[in-house]
């Protein structure tokens, strides 16, 4: 009989109680993060747009570029990016078959918070 | 009546292969602008400006953005897919994604072809 094969499998799908290996970790920021930049994406096309268009939206953008509310909300706007920019190389190379076994695939997650978390804190000195 | 399925994960290869294609240019050109701003160093307005200006910078930087609403379409499409589940609602938000994006590729062309 089909019923008695069916199995009753343990299942868990409580948030507060799932503990996300580092790949998920880099895959479910790497969806956050792209949801950040997408929402945000209005914002960023009128500061490109202020920066380019005259001297005087310039000095605007130049304004509202280093206001503290924006600095910090470029900062996380700059760690989207960077996070979202070093995630998808390693997807890129997991979809061609590069490092896809589990132990490799966890190194190469933890690659990606090495270099994105300092790479972020740079480019924050750098242009905030 | 035919049971059609309006939405739903029947796009096929194309759109993975747009994503990753899109992904690419985007990472090359962010490099590429990286390193030339690096050069220039612009801090004026004019010199800010005139990197922008320069024709093959602002074909590469409309390509880019071409690149960028098009990734973005599909990794938004991906994530309605994912935790919208009555068609209405979802097939609604797809249009809504994509008015935003196709408004934001017409703004990004009037940005750059003003210069």
């Amino acid at each position: 009989m089909a019923e008695m094969t069916i199995k009753k499998r343990p299942k868990n799908l409580d948030l507060t109680t799932i503990r996300l290996p580092l790949p998920g970790k880099v895959s479910i920021l790497h969806r956050v993060s792209g949801v950040g930049l997408f929402l945000f994406l209005p914002v960023l096309l009128w500061l490109f747009s202020a920066s380019l268009t005259s001297a005087e939206t310039f000095a605007v953008f130049k304004a509202v570029f280093s206001s503290l509310p924006a600095k910090v909300v470029l900062a996380g706007l700059l760690w989207a990016f960077v996070h979202h920019f070093c995630a998808g190389i390693r997807f890129l190379l997991l979809d061609l078959h590069v490092g896809i076994e589990k132990e490799a695939a966890r190194k190469s997650a933890a690659v990606v918070f090495a270099v994105s978390i300092p790479l972020t804190l740079i480019l924050w000195g750098v242009l905030l | 009546m035919i049971n059609r399925i309006v939405v739903g994960a029947h796009y096929g290869l194309k759109d993975w292969i747009a994503q990753r294609a899109t992904a690419v240019i985007m990472a090359v050109y962010s490099v590429l602008v990286a390193v030339v701003l690096l050069i220039v160093r612009p801090g004026t307005f004019e010199a800010w400006q005139g990197v922008f200006a320069h024709g093959v910078i602002k074909f590469m930087t409309f390509l880019f953005f071409v690149s960028l609403f098009y990734h973005a379409w599909i990794g938004v499409r991906d994530i309605w897919m994912d935790y919208v589940k009555p068609t209405g609602i979802r097939l609604t938000l797809h249009v809504l994604t994509i008015t935003a994006l196709v408004g934001y590729t017409a703004w990004a062309a009037a940005i750059l072809w003003r210069l």
